[in-house]
Protein backbone atom coordinates (compact mmCIF):
# COMPACT_ATOMS: atom_id res chain seq x y z
CA UNK A 1 0.00 0.00 0.00
CA UNK A 2 1.48 3.47 -0.79
CA UNK A 3 0.78 6.51 1.34
CA UNK A 4 -2.67 7.30 -0.44
CA UNK A 5 -3.90 3.91 -0.51
CA UNK A 6 -3.02 3.95 3.30
CA UNK A 7 -4.47 6.88 4.10
CA UNK A 8 -7.49 5.66 2.08
CA UNK A 9 -7.36 2.79 4.36
CA UNK A 10 -7.82 4.02 7.89
CA UNK A 11 -9.78 6.99 6.31
CA UNK A 12 -12.83 4.83 8.59
CA UNK A 13 -10.97 5.43 12.20
CA UNK A 14 -8.68 8.30 11.29
CA UNK A 15 -10.70 10.59 8.96
CA UNK A 16 -8.00 13.46 9.38
CA UNK A 17 -5.17 11.11 8.32
CA UNK A 18 -2.31 13.62 6.58
CA UNK A 19 -0.20 12.19 3.76
CA UNK A 20 3.01 14.88 3.54
CA UNK A 21 6.24 14.09 1.46
CA UNK A 22 4.69 10.35 1.25
CA UNK A 23 4.39 9.37 4.66
CA UNK A 24 0.81 9.60 6.32
CA UNK A 25 0.49 11.27 9.75
CA UNK A 26 -2.72 10.44 12.19
CA UNK A 27 -3.18 12.64 15.32
CA UNK A 28 -5.19 10.72 17.95
CA UNK A 29 -6.68 11.90 21.44
CA UNK A 30 -4.51 10.19 24.31
CA UNK A 31 -6.95 8.15 25.89
CA UNK A 32 -7.55 6.52 22.22
CA UNK A 33 -4.06 5.89 21.94
CA UNK A 34 -3.56 2.52 22.83
CA UNK A 35 -7.32 1.11 21.40
CA UNK A 36 -5.91 2.94 17.83
CA UNK A 37 -2.38 1.33 18.20
CA UNK A 38 -3.64 -2.01 18.66
CA UNK A 39 -6.27 -1.78 15.91
CA UNK A 40 -3.50 -0.91 13.52
CA UNK A 41 -1.68 -3.63 14.67
CA UNK A 42 -4.16 -6.29 14.31
CA UNK A 43 -6.05 -5.43 11.14
CA UNK A 44 -4.41 -8.61 8.82
CA UNK A 45 -4.07 -5.42 5.60
CA UNK A 46 -2.29 -2.91 8.11
CA UNK A 47 -0.60 -5.63 10.25
CA UNK A 48 1.78 -2.73 11.88
CA UNK A 49 3.81 -5.23 14.05
CA UNK A 50 6.69 -3.16 14.67
CA UNK A 51 7.27 -0.12 16.52
CA UNK A 52 10.00 1.35 15.08
CA UNK A 53 9.96 5.04 16.97
CA UNK A 54 8.70 6.30 19.54
CA UNK A 55 9.82 10.01 19.72
CA UNK A 56 8.55 13.96 21.18
CA UNK A 57 8.86 16.86 20.45
CA UNK A 58 8.46 20.19 22.53
CA UNK A 59 6.32 23.25 21.28
CA UNK A 60 6.23 25.44 24.14
CA UNK A 61 3.46 28.17 22.23
CA UNK A 62 1.35 25.12 21.52
CA UNK A 63 -1.51 23.44 23.77
CA UNK A 64 -1.01 20.70 24.35
CA UNK A 65 2.58 21.36 24.78
CA UNK A 66 4.40 17.92 23.93
CA UNK A 67 3.91 15.94 20.78
CA UNK A 68 4.70 12.27 21.23
CA UNK A 69 4.84 10.67 17.94
CA UNK A 70 4.78 6.28 16.99
CA UNK A 71 6.53 5.00 14.02
CA UNK A 72 5.05 1.91 13.28
CA UNK A 73 6.32 -0.43 10.22
CA UNK A 74 4.53 -3.62 9.26
CA UNK A 75 7.33 -6.27 8.28
CA UNK A 76 4.64 -7.87 5.97
CA UNK A 77 3.59 -5.28 3.81
CA UNK A 78 6.30 -2.99 3.88
CA UNK A 79 4.27 0.00 4.93
CA UNK A 80 4.74 2.78 7.35
CA UNK A 81 2.18 5.50 9.47
CA UNK A 82 3.05 7.47 11.92
CA UNK A 83 0.55 8.16 14.86
CA UNK A 84 0.62 11.49 17.01
CA UNK A 85 -1.23 12.49 20.35
CA UNK A 86 -0.15 15.35 22.52
CA UNK A 87 0.25 15.71 26.22
CA UNK A 88 -0.25 18.65 28.05
CA UNK A 89 1.98 20.94 29.97
CA UNK A 90 0.43 20.60 33.45
CA UNK A 91 0.98 16.61 34.45
CA UNK A 92 2.07 15.51 31.02
CA UNK A 93 0.74 11.86 31.36
CA UNK A 94 -0.02 9.20 28.23
CA UNK A 95 -0.63 5.45 28.63
CA UNK A 96 2.52 3.27 28.02
CA UNK A 97 2.30 1.32 24.95
CA UNK A 98 4.73 -1.35 26.60
CA UNK A 99 2.03 -3.57 26.44
CA UNK A 100 1.59 -3.40 23.20
CA UNK A 101 5.14 -3.06 21.61
CA UNK A 102 7.91 -4.23 24.15
CA UNK A 103 10.11 -2.02 22.40
CA UNK A 104 8.47 0.69 23.68
CA UNK A 105 9.95 0.43 27.40
CA UNK A 106 13.12 2.23 26.39
CA UNK A 107 11.84 4.95 24.08
CA UNK A 108 9.27 5.79 26.83
CA UNK A 109 12.21 6.09 29.13
CA UNK A 110 13.70 8.23 26.97
CA UNK A 111 11.20 10.30 26.32
CA UNK A 112 10.53 10.74 29.91
CA UNK A 113 14.21 11.74 30.28
CA UNK A 114 14.47 14.07 28.08
CA UNK A 115 10.77 15.37 27.74
CA UNK A 116 9.19 15.04 31.04
CA UNK A 117 6.71 13.44 29.80
CA UNK A 118 5.37 10.12 32.14
CA UNK A 119 3.72 6.81 30.95
CA UNK A 120 1.18 5.15 33.13
CA UNK A 121 1.21 1.15 32.92
CA UNK A 122 5.17 1.56 32.44
CA UNK A 123 7.24 -1.47 34.45
CA UNK A 124 9.82 0.79 35.01
CA UNK A 125 10.36 4.76 34.36
CA UNK A 126 13.32 6.02 35.40
CA UNK A 127 16.08 8.06 33.56
CA UNK A 128 17.84 6.44 30.84
CA UNK A 129 20.63 8.82 29.52
CA UNK A 130 20.67 10.98 32.52
CA UNK A 131 22.14 10.48 36.06
CA UNK A 132 19.52 9.60 38.11
CA UNK A 133 19.71 13.03 40.52
CA UNK A 134 19.79 14.87 37.44
CA UNK A 135 17.54 17.51 37.75
CA UNK A 136 15.02 19.37 34.84
CA UNK A 137 14.66 17.49 31.32
CA UNK A 138 16.81 18.24 29.18
CA UNK A 139 15.13 18.27 25.68
CA UNK A 140 12.53 20.72 26.64
CA UNK A 141 12.84 24.22 24.74
CA UNK A 142 12.72 25.87 28.17
CA UNK A 143 16.48 24.21 29.31
CA UNK A 144 19.25 26.59 28.39
CA UNK A 145 21.18 25.55 25.69
CA UNK A 146 25.03 25.58 26.59
CA UNK A 147 26.28 27.04 29.76
CA UNK A 148 25.64 23.26 31.84
CA UNK A 149 27.27 23.34 35.19
CA UNK A 150 29.06 20.04 36.66
CA UNK A 151 27.27 18.68 40.01
CA UNK A 152 29.24 15.37 41.26
CA UNK A 153 29.00 14.50 44.59
CA UNK A 154 27.65 17.38 45.78
CA UNK A 155 30.62 19.74 44.45
CA UNK A 156 28.87 22.59 42.00
CA UNK A 157 32.04 23.37 39.51
CA UNK A 158 30.12 26.61 37.12
CA UNK A 159 30.34 26.29 33.52
CA UNK A 160 33.16 26.60 31.47
CA UNK A 161 32.65 30.41 30.47
CA UNK A 162 31.88 31.39 34.01
CA UNK A 163 35.08 30.23 35.73
CA UNK A 164 37.54 32.31 35.32
CA UNK A 165 36.46 36.06 36.69
CA UNK B 1 87.55 10.89 28.76
CA UNK B 2 85.18 13.32 28.54
CA UNK B 3 81.24 12.02 28.58
CA UNK B 4 77.79 13.75 28.32
CA UNK B 5 75.85 14.12 31.37
CA UNK B 6 73.54 11.86 32.33
CA UNK B 7 70.48 14.40 33.13
CA UNK B 8 69.23 14.33 36.74
CA UNK B 9 72.13 12.11 37.87
CA UNK B 10 75.00 13.34 40.23
CA UNK B 11 78.65 12.74 40.72
CA UNK B 12 79.96 13.03 44.04
CA UNK B 13 81.90 16.08 42.79
CA UNK B 14 79.39 18.35 42.68
CA UNK B 15 80.27 19.60 39.37
CA UNK B 16 77.79 21.97 37.44
CA UNK B 17 79.47 21.37 34.29
CA UNK B 18 77.52 19.74 31.13
CA UNK B 19 81.13 17.16 30.89
CA UNK B 20 82.67 15.94 33.59
CA UNK B 21 85.38 13.59 33.86
CA UNK B 22 84.34 10.51 34.85
CA UNK B 23 87.92 8.45 34.53
CA UNK B 24 88.07 8.98 38.42
CA UNK B 25 84.31 8.20 39.52
CA UNK B 26 85.14 4.75 37.43
CA UNK B 27 88.06 4.05 39.54
CA UNK B 28 86.46 4.43 42.28
CA UNK B 29 83.17 2.64 41.32
CA UNK B 30 80.96 5.40 42.75
CA UNK B 31 78.24 7.01 40.90
CA UNK B 32 76.29 9.27 43.89
CA UNK B 33 72.55 10.58 43.13
CA UNK B 34 69.12 10.52 45.10
CA UNK B 35 66.96 8.10 45.57
CA UNK B 36 63.81 10.67 44.37
CA UNK B 37 65.42 10.87 40.76
CA UNK B 38 66.63 7.13 40.60
CA UNK B 39 62.88 6.11 41.63
CA UNK B 40 61.77 9.16 39.30
CA UNK B 41 63.32 8.21 36.52
CA UNK B 42 62.14 4.19 36.63
CA UNK B 43 58.39 5.71 36.94
CA UNK B 44 58.55 7.51 34.02
CA UNK B 45 60.35 4.99 32.04
CA UNK B 46 57.77 2.50 32.57
CA UNK B 47 54.32 4.12 32.64
CA UNK B 48 51.81 1.87 32.06
CA UNK B 49 48.57 3.80 31.02
CA UNK B 50 44.58 2.22 31.51
CA UNK B 51 42.74 2.12 28.76
CA UNK B 52 39.81 4.79 28.87
CA UNK B 53 39.20 5.49 25.29
CA UNK B 54 35.64 6.91 24.98
CA UNK B 55 35.74 8.79 21.49
CA UNK B 56 37.31 9.50 18.29
CA UNK B 57 40.43 10.60 20.59
CA UNK B 58 40.54 6.92 21.49
CA UNK B 59 41.31 6.07 17.54
CA UNK B 60 44.37 8.19 18.33
CA UNK B 61 45.53 6.90 21.15
CA UNK B 62 45.53 3.55 19.66
CA UNK B 63 47.46 4.59 16.44
CA UNK B 64 50.14 6.04 18.63
CA UNK B 65 50.00 2.73 20.73
CA UNK B 66 50.65 0.34 16.84
CA UNK B 67 53.69 0.16 15.28
CA UNK B 68 53.86 3.82 13.19
CA UNK B 69 54.20 5.53 16.32
CA UNK B 70 55.15 2.92 18.79
CA UNK B 71 54.77 4.55 22.33
CA UNK B 72 56.74 1.82 23.82
CA UNK B 73 59.55 3.88 22.83
CA UNK B 74 58.94 5.40 26.02
CA UNK B 75 58.28 2.72 28.12
CA UNK B 76 54.80 2.63 27.14
CA UNK B 77 53.35 0.01 25.58
CA UNK B 78 51.40 -1.96 27.89
CA UNK B 79 48.01 -0.53 27.80
CA UNK B 80 46.20 -2.40 30.65
CA UNK B 81 43.03 -3.50 31.48
CA UNK B 82 42.94 -3.12 35.17
CA UNK B 83 43.63 -0.32 36.87
CA UNK B 84 45.10 -1.26 39.39
CA UNK B 85 48.07 -1.68 37.29
CA UNK B 86 48.16 1.50 35.46
CA UNK B 87 50.23 4.45 36.51
CA UNK B 88 48.74 7.16 33.69
CA UNK B 89 45.20 7.37 32.84
CA UNK B 90 44.46 8.66 29.44
CA UNK B 91 41.18 10.62 29.24
CA UNK B 92 40.64 10.33 25.91
CA UNK B 93 37.26 11.39 24.70
CA UNK B 94 34.31 12.78 25.75
CA UNK B 95 33.33 11.96 29.17
CA UNK B 96 28.85 11.97 29.44
CA UNK B 97 27.33 12.52 32.43
CA UNK B 98 27.10 9.06 33.03
CA UNK B 99 30.90 8.16 32.46
CA UNK B 100 31.48 10.80 35.17
CA UNK B 101 31.33 8.13 37.98
CA UNK B 102 32.92 5.65 36.17
CA UNK B 103 36.06 7.66 35.39
CA UNK B 104 36.05 8.75 38.69
CA UNK B 105 35.96 5.14 39.92
CA UNK B 106 38.37 4.08 37.61
CA UNK B 107 40.44 6.92 38.56
CA UNK B 108 40.49 5.96 42.33
CA UNK B 109 41.21 2.50 41.80
CA UNK B 110 44.68 3.14 40.29
CA UNK B 111 47.23 3.17 42.44
CA UNK B 112 49.26 6.03 43.51
CA UNK B 113 51.58 7.63 42.11
CA UNK B 114 49.04 8.20 39.31
CA UNK B 115 48.44 11.02 36.71
CA UNK B 116 45.75 11.84 33.96
CA UNK B 117 46.38 13.43 30.28
CA UNK B 118 43.58 14.74 29.02
CA UNK B 119 43.20 13.95 25.58
CA UNK B 120 41.43 16.21 22.91
CA UNK B 121 39.38 19.26 23.95
CA UNK B 122 36.45 17.36 24.26
CA UNK B 123 37.91 15.93 27.56
CA UNK B 124 40.04 19.31 28.54
CA UNK B 125 37.06 21.71 28.53
CA UNK B 126 34.05 19.65 26.85
CA UNK B 127 34.70 21.05 23.57
CA UNK B 128 32.02 21.96 21.05
CA UNK B 129 29.67 19.94 23.24
CA UNK B 130 28.45 22.91 25.62
CA UNK B 131 25.26 21.23 26.60
CA UNK B 132 23.45 18.58 29.43
CA UNK B 133 25.15 15.55 27.82
CA UNK B 134 28.73 15.77 28.26
CA UNK B 135 30.82 16.87 31.52
CA UNK B 136 32.41 20.21 30.74
CA UNK B 137 36.20 19.26 31.44
CA UNK B 138 37.22 16.13 33.04
CA UNK B 139 39.37 18.50 35.77
CA UNK B 140 36.04 19.16 37.47
CA UNK B 141 36.38 15.19 38.43
CA UNK B 142 39.73 14.52 38.65
CA UNK B 143 42.92 16.13 38.65
CA UNK B 144 44.70 16.49 35.79
CA UNK B 145 48.37 16.92 34.79
CA UNK B 146 48.80 17.61 30.99
CA UNK B 147 46.29 18.79 28.69
CA UNK B 148 46.00 17.96 25.19
CA UNK B 149 44.43 20.29 22.77
CA UNK B 150 43.40 19.11 19.59
CA UNK B 151 40.40 17.51 17.68
CA UNK B 152 41.24 14.89 17.86
CA UNK B 153 45.14 15.57 18.69
CA UNK B 154 47.18 13.55 16.05
CA UNK B 155 49.10 10.68 17.75
CA UNK B 156 52.33 13.12 17.33
CA UNK B 157 50.48 15.88 19.85
CA UNK B 158 49.72 12.79 21.83
CA UNK B 159 53.66 11.74 22.50
CA UNK B 160 54.89 15.74 23.09
CA UNK B 161 51.74 15.44 25.94
CA UNK B 162 53.20 12.27 27.15
CA UNK B 163 56.97 13.58 26.88
CA UNK B 164 55.84 16.88 29.06
CA UNK B 165 54.52 14.98 31.54
CA UNK B 166 57.41 12.64 31.74
CA UNK B 167 59.41 15.62 31.88
CA UNK B 168 56.93 16.56 34.93
CA UNK B 169 57.46 13.02 36.37
CA UNK B 170 61.16 13.28 36.63
CA UNK B 171 61.76 16.85 37.94
CA UNK B 172 58.40 17.28 39.91
CA UNK B 173 58.11 14.18 41.32
CA UNK B 174 58.50 13.75 45.44
CA UNK B 175 59.03 10.45 47.14
CA UNK B 176 56.51 10.01 50.08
Amino acid sequence: MNAAELAERVESRFPDAIVARGEVTVIVEPPKLLESLEWLREEPDLWFDFLSDLSASDWPDRDPRFWVAYHLTSTRHSHRIRVKTGAPEKDARLPSATGLFPTANWHEREVFDMFGVRFDGHPGLTRIFMPDDWEGHPQRKTESLGGVPTRYHGAFIPPVDERLG
Amino acid sequence: MPVERLPGVQTGKGSDDDVLDVEEEVKRGILLGTLEKAVNWSRKQSMWPATFGLACCAIEMMATGAANYDLSRWGMEVFRASPRQADLMIVAGRVSQKMAPVLRQIYDQMPEPKWVISMGVCASSGGMFTNYALVQGVDTIVPVDVYVPGCPPRPEMLMFGILKLQEKVRTQGHLK
